[in-house]
């Protein structure tokens, strides 16, 4: 009875160290969480606060008289004309008449307020409409880059505002008439890359990470999983099948710019394969992405519990059956987990890319497999770099669209698992 | 007879047979000697199903199965009881080979059905497998609808070729497995959504829709509660009528309610084989006696 007694003492004082323990251990886990959540909140408000201003672009709406006379153009359905014709003269008046105190001799420094790429636009606008010519439009044309980071970042100490105070007061006064105006940039969505930030846009990086990403996941996904199969259901157990599978580990270690490398000698070097393009780029994050594939895969194929195995073999199923009808279905879910973030480290891969020439100044949005490309991350690395602030926040934008990117790939993954699991 | 060396063995077997059993015995009886080959009783029947000689079953080098000689006969209900690890499992799953996807194991020894040996070469193991058919310890229905579980297995083998032939089949095996009430107005839900009872019966409807001559049963009521055990049982003695059955089973009431013959293994021999109700009364074998008497095991 004593001894009971004693032994009841004993677990009771050992009991408040215990509880002690778990509380410090729940705090250091709320506090491991905290750390990454204030982690993830800091990057995400910087580059928010970075690169919202990339999605905004700065526009200059005026009536322009297209003159006939005065562009040198008589007939706007004839391409040899609209060539030659002056398409900068008429919005160059117009913008004159906008700016209050401007005269003709003001000429140049109005020109500087208009986007080099604004009479292409015009240009543009009279093929489609060539019945224009002769009348007064309102037409909406770019601004210049340095109207565009004056109209954003005006005050901003970060950014070197190129304009000097006699054009700063005109294009604060075409703000407040609503000439001068920020809106939704498309162009961002709607182009390639460019020298000139107010024209590039992410569409041609975007065109070809889908096209590196269509040529990754059509090798990788049935490679990765025929491999798991075979290597879990089929192969025998020896010394060789060892050695694959701790090679196949190794290679999910290997950091992804030897696959760079690789796919340098091998593909381009060897093969002759073009460089720059997502054919390539597809070969060579395929590699990379192999073996997380079948490691995954692997992993889910194991989890298929043994007896819905005995289950069908019992009834006489052949290795075949057993695995396409029963395995394949039960593994689904997590093989495609696996795969879909295999891409979506694929899609957020630079590196490798380097190396094989994805990372040249390509203005063409891609249209096939051997079309030279860029991708979203290169992009991103690109303008990371370049000297021009307004390059600094498309890159910021260029990381957000690539974060969209990989957070849908992401709830894909788990939308695919909660839709595809199955109990037993 | 013994082409293995002849070792008396009676020290705890290593190798755990049968999954999630513990091997030790909670007590080994006073020496008691087995003679390896050697079974009392009634082993042997005359114009048998199956026909089983000096088998033995070796995971790498602990031997499970040794040598062990037994017929079973037609439509005959044989249940296998022993202590845990005593290799009842594994000399079950010999029948229908379905050790065969454990590589280290090896089996010796004639096994024939219908004077066809089981592991021969030529024999094909898809064949053999829906003649002897497969009830497990724990319900594993697939996680499919009642109806895709009992179609599987004619679906696979190609036996209907009509939809309203292969409802058929379904219809009649569910009928067969006392299942048909409960299902008819649920064959599209999923199986797996049916209480371990169903579940059990279910995958008997599920091996008999093949049509099989044998079904071997390995604990199928282990997981089931009194009410789901006696159904099962008595589909059992219900099925007795067409089909050869072998059932293990922990439970001595049960191979007593069921079995026309029982065995009893122990540490890999088979050490007595009769009529169910001698076994039970009279056991001839000290070793028998001491386990149906609960001495240990």
């Amino acid at each position: 009875m004593s001894d009971q007694g004693s032994q009841a003492e004993i677990v009771r004082k050992s009991l408040k160290r215990r509880y002690r323990k778990e509380r410090r251990f729940r705090a250091y886990g709320i506090l491991a969480i905290a750390i990454a959540l204030s982690a993830l909140v800091v990057l995400f408000t910087d580059i928010i606060s970075k690169g919202y201003t990339g999605f905004m672009k700065t526009t200059i709406t005026m009536e322009v008289e297209l003159d006939g006379e005065m562009m040198y153009l008589d007939d706007a359905t004839d391409e040899r004309q609209l060539k030659m014709a002056d398409f900068v003269e008429p919005l160059l008046q117009a913008l004159i008449k906008q700016v209050p105190g401007a005269t003709q001799d003001d000429k140049d420094a109005v020109r500087e307020l208009l986007n080099p790429y604004a009479s292409i636009e015009l240009r543009n606008l009279l093929e489609v409409h060539p019945e224009w010519l002769g009348s007064t439009q309102a037409v909406t044309v770019l601004a210049h880059t340095d109207v565009d980071v004056y109209a954003k970042h005006a005050g901003d100490d970060a950014y070197s505002i190129k304009l000097d105070e006699r054009q700063q007061r005109w294009v604060d006064q075409l703000m407040e008439e609503g000439v001068v105006q920020t809106s939704f940039n498309d162009v961002f969505f709607t182009s390639g890359d460019s020298r000139d930030p107010s024209r590039a846009g992410v569409l041609g990086a975007i065109v070809g990470s889908l096209l590196t990403m269509f040529v990754t996941l059509i090798l990788s996904f049935p490679i990765g999983i025929a491999a798991a199969i075979y290597l879990e259901e089929f192969a025998p157990q020896n010394r060789f099948t060892d050695f694959i599978e701790v090679n196949i580990n190794n290679l999910a270690a290997v950091p992804s710019i030897i696959f760079g490398l690789l796919g340098l000698a091998v593909f381009i070097n060897l093969f002759g394969l073009p460089r720059s393009v997502p054919f390539v780029g597809g070969l060579v994050l395929t590699l990379m992405t192999l073996p997380t594939i079948i490691i995954s895969s692997r992993a889910a194929i194991k989890s298929v519990p043994p007896s819905i195995r005995e289950a069908a073999e019992g009834i006489g199923a052949s290795k075949m059956q057993v695995v396409l009808h029963h395995v394949l279905p039960l593994a689904m879910p997590g093989m495609l987990t696996g795969s879909i973030i295999g891409m979506a480290q694929a899609l957020g891969e630079t590196a490798p890319l380097l190396l094989i020439g994805m990372v040249a100044f390509i203005v063409d949005v891609p249209t096939g497999f051997f079309d030279s490309a860029t991708v979203l991350p290169v992009q991103v690395f690109l303008w990371a770099g370049s000297p021009e602030l307004a390059f600094i926040e498309r890159a910021s934008a260029a990381i957000m669209v690539l974060l969209a990117f990989l957070m849908s790939m992401n709830a894909l993954a788990v939308w695919l698992r909660k839709r595809l699991e199955r109990r037993w | 007879m013994n082409t293995m060396n002849p070792k008396i063995s009676s020290e705890a077997d290593g190798q755990s047979v049968e999954s999630g059993e513990a091997v030790p015995l909670r007590e080994q009886p006073e020496e008691t000697i087995i003679e390896e080959g050697k079974t009392v009783g009634k082993p042997f029947a005359d114009n048998p199903k199956f026909k089983l000689r000096n088998v033995s079953v070796a995971y790498g080098k602990d031997r499970a199965i040794k040598d062990i000689s037994l017929d079973i006969g037609r439509n005959e209900v044989i249940s296998f009881i022993g202590p845990s690890g005593c290799g009842k499992s594994t000399f079950l799953r010999c029948l229908n080979r379905m050790n065969d996807s454990i590589d280290i194991c090896r089996i010796t020894g004639q096994l024939m059905l219908e004077d066809e040996d089981i592991y021969s070469s030529k024999r094909d193991v898809v064949e053999l497998r829906a003649r002897v058919g497969m009830v497990f310890q724990k319900p594993n229905p697939f996680p499919k609808s009642i109806y895709d579980n009992v179609a599987y297995g004619p679906r696979i083998h190609g036996l209907a070729n009509r939809k309203s032939e292969l409802d058929d089949i379904v219809e009649n095996s569910l009928r067969k497995a006392g299942l048909w009430n409960e299902a008819k107005d649920r064959l599209d839900s999923v199986a797996t959504g049916m209480s371990g009872g169903q579940q059990q019966r279910l995958c008997i409807a599920r091996a008999i829709a093949v049509s099989p001559e044998v079904i071997l049963m390995d604990e199928p009521c282990s997981a089931l509660d009194p009410i789901a055990t006696a159904r099962v049982e008595e589909l059992i003695s219900e099925m007795s009528e067409s089909y050869t059955i072998v059932i293990v089973t922990h439970s001595m009431q049960q191979a007593a309610r069921v079995s026309h013959r029982t065995a009893y293994f122990h540490l890999g021999h088979l050490v007595e084989v009769n009529e169910t109700n001698k076994v039970f009364t009279s056991p001839e074998h000290d070793l028998t006696e001491s386990y149906i008497t609960g001495r240990f095991g």
